[in-house]
């Protein structure tokens, strides 16, 4: 079987790998100098399948912080990542609904 | 009330400590991802959008004062303040932290209470009606045998890595109020020639490849459940899927080599080993019997005068139409708290709420408390006469939304809001249903209604047998949902019937809105319920009419 490090990566936009925090499960991003960031802002972006292949390799090489990397599309707005669809804004934005005893 | 032995307390108390320990491995990394995953999903930890989720079994959906305390305690410590009751009679968690999973554990496994078998697959918690030993409609109270299926299938060593999960649900009612027929086995108690034994049903499910389950035998005398049990589950054991995670279950392997010879293949297991340790005797069942506390209900009379007087308030009125259900013991009643207010989170329950619950249960419930698979709470016996006041607290809680059984009493599951299979959301939507639909005359006149809404595939929310179903799918990233009608899970249970193509989430009120219309318009009279014109009707007067405007 292959690696799942060895597999190809396809990307058709901007893109930024994506996990949650071991510790807690926040959702957190990958960013230029493979820290982790709860702040998608902060994300490392890949416009190319290899850069993206490399940043999904340094995720998956931290079994400490981060569980579940992934690479997810975003979008750039001022040379920032911001998520592009539905789950991703959940992710980032939190559940869309409202709950009194939400903290 | 079943009371828990030593056996279980002790090995509660175990298994938090290995799961502390694996905790704390994996914490410092000598465990893990991979060698961490099976060893939190068998503690019932999930790892969902946003963070861990604990889910909670409850067994066939019983509850005793003390331990709805101690989920309130839970929820405040350690989560956001609220959990999630689900179709499985169990609770959710949504917000728990790793580093802090295993003091939850603790204080649950105080109170008897713990996460294992909630995932993986393995027997899940099996189900009943939640109104066990309460309904004088049952034969028997179907509680005694959940409670045998539980300590049978608990950790059962050949049982724990079958190929898919496995549920199983048993109702003593002619009323199935636990969707038996939609299980991979259903057993309905009933009675043959003054002995009682069980109707076999297996192969039922919902998920991508719904099925309605086929009874295997008409009549199982009750000494030989188990037996029967471990014949089924070896049988698909030995021969269910595992090369295809969707064909794994037993339904497939039901509906691949059809029923009779999949009973042929029970019967023949079950005839090796009918006479074995597993049958069981009078001393079995007098043993778990004396184990269960049943309340000592006082002789009382129906419709004390404190209830008839309250009933001239026509807010009491509509709720005790509602919400209450006649008791097996005179003066005494069935509550079902609804956790449907407009508005708000299906199956959601704060911890302020849930302490207040165990509170009313200690004062006017003999301390007990169900789970209903529809996401409601039940308190099984309350006197009559405490009733007016039971409701005035319900009700200061937001606890008595007169909607029980009606279109806004909806099943959703978490959906994308939390769940890291979704396609979309199921609760903004049913809370806008419920806010469409929060007029309580204008419910009970529609009357009778399920809607049930799953956000994938997966059809946690039992979208299939929902009088209106409900299912969420994307489409270049905007959410859609299909709809079905005439689907219903009980003892009559049919799939829903497609209406036709999926729908804009900006839509979907509007045309369940045409499709209540449409019923309105076509029921011969009040007493023809919903269901009743779909099935009489089929869909195609409601899909010329819902997709009229679009
Ligand atoms: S039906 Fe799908 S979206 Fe809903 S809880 Fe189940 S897996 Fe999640």
């Amino acid at each position: 079987m292959t690696s799942p490090l060895q597999q190809k990566l396809k990307i058709t936009g901007p893109t930024a790998i994506t996990a949650n925090r071991l510790s807690d499960g926040v959702v957190v991003w990958l960013t230029p100098s493979h820290g982790w960031s709860t702040d998608i802002a902060d994300a490392a972006i890949a416009t190319t399948s290899d850069v993206a292949m490399t940043l999904l390799s340094v995720a998956n090489g931290d079994e400490i912080h981060a569980v579940g990397a992934y690479p997810a599309r975003v979008v750039v707005v001022n040379g920032r990542a911001a998520p592009v669809n539905l789950r991703e804004r959940i992710r980032v934005g939190g559940p869309t609904i409202a709950f009194e005893a939400r903290a | 009330m079943y009371v828990h032995d030593e056996f279980d307390r002790a090995f509660l108390a175990d298994r938090v400590a290995d799961f502390r320990d694996q905790v704390a491995r994996r914490l410092s990394g000598a465990l893990t991802e991979e060698e961490f995953k099976p060893l939190r999903l068998m503690n019932g930890v999930y790892l969902q959008l946003h963070a861990y989720m604990l889910r909670i079994c409850i067994p066939y959906g019983t509850l005793s004062s003390d331990q709805m305390r101690a989920l309130g305690h839970v929820a405040r410590r350690y989560d956001r303040g609220y959990g999630h009751f689900t179709t499985r009679q169990n609770i959710q968690f949504n917000w728990i932290r790793l580093d802090e999973l295993p003091d939850a554990m603790a204080d649950l496994a105080a109170a008897g209470l713990h996460g294992i078998q909630t995932s993986g697959n393995c027997i899940r918690n099996t189900t009943t009606d939640q109104w066990a030993g309460a309904t004088p409609e049952e034969i028997e109270d179907p509680r005694l045998y959940a409670e045998i299926i539980r300590q049978w299938s608990t950790l059962h060593p050949e049982f724990t890595f079958l190929p898919r999960k496995f549920k199983i649900a048993i109702t003593a009612a002619k009323h199935d109020r636990a969707a038996i027929r939609v299980h991979d086995i259903g057993l309905r108690l009933h009675r043959r020639d003054g002995e009682t034994g069980f109707e076999v049903i297996v192969g039922g499910g919902l998920g991508r490849t719904p099925f309605i389950g086929k009874t295997i035998r008409d009549f199982l005398p009750k000494a030989d459940l188990l037996s029967y049990l471990e014949a089924i589950l070896r049988v698909y054991n030995s021969g269910g899927r595992r090369d295809n995670i969707y064909k794994a279950r037993i339904k497939i392997q039901v509906h691949e080599v059809g029923t009779e010879e999949f009973s042929r293949r029970v019967e023949a297991e079950w005839a090796e080993i009918r006479d074995g340790a597993l049958r069981l005797d009078d001393a079995a069942f007098a043993a778990i019997a004396d184990r269960f506390q049943t309340p000592d209900f006082a002789p009382l009379a129906d419709r004390p005068a404190d209830l008839t007087d309250a009933l001239a308030d026509p807010a009491f009125a509509r709720w005790h139409a509602n919400a209450v259900a006649v008791h097996k013991a005179p003066g005494h009643a069935i509550v079902t708290l609804s956790l449907k207010p407009v508005g708000k989170p299906p199956g959601d329950a704060t911890a302020d709420q849930m302490d207040a619950i165990a509170d009313l249960a200690d004062r006017f419930a003999y301390g007990e408390i169900r789970v209903a698979h529809e996401q409601n709470l039940t308190f099984p016996h309350v006197r009559q006469k405490d009733l007016p006041e039971l409701w005035r607290e319900l009700d200061a809680l937001g606890l008595a939304t007169p909607n029980v059984g009606l279109i806004s009493d909806i099943i959703a599951c978490p959906g994308l809001d939390y769940c890291a299979l979704a396609n979309t959301r199921s609760i903004p939507l049913a809370q806008r249903l419920s806010e469409r639909f929060a007029d309580p005359a204008r419910i009970a006149d529609i009357g009778r209604m399920h809607i049930n809404i799953s956000g994938c595939i997966n059809a946690c929310g039992h979208h299939h047998v929902g009088h209106i179903g409900i299912l969420g799918v994307e489409k270049k990233d905007q959410e859609f949902y299909q709809i079905t009608l005439g689907g219903k899970a009980n003892h009559k249970a049919r799939l829903g019937e497609l209406l036709g193509p999926a729908v804009g989430e900006d839509e979907v009120v509007e045309v369940v809105e045409r499709i209540v219309d449409t019923y309105l318009a076509l029921r011969a009279g009040p007493a023809e319920s919903f269901i009743a014109v779909v099935q009489r009707l089929g869909v195609e007067p409601f899909k010329e009419r819902a997709y009229a405007a679009g």
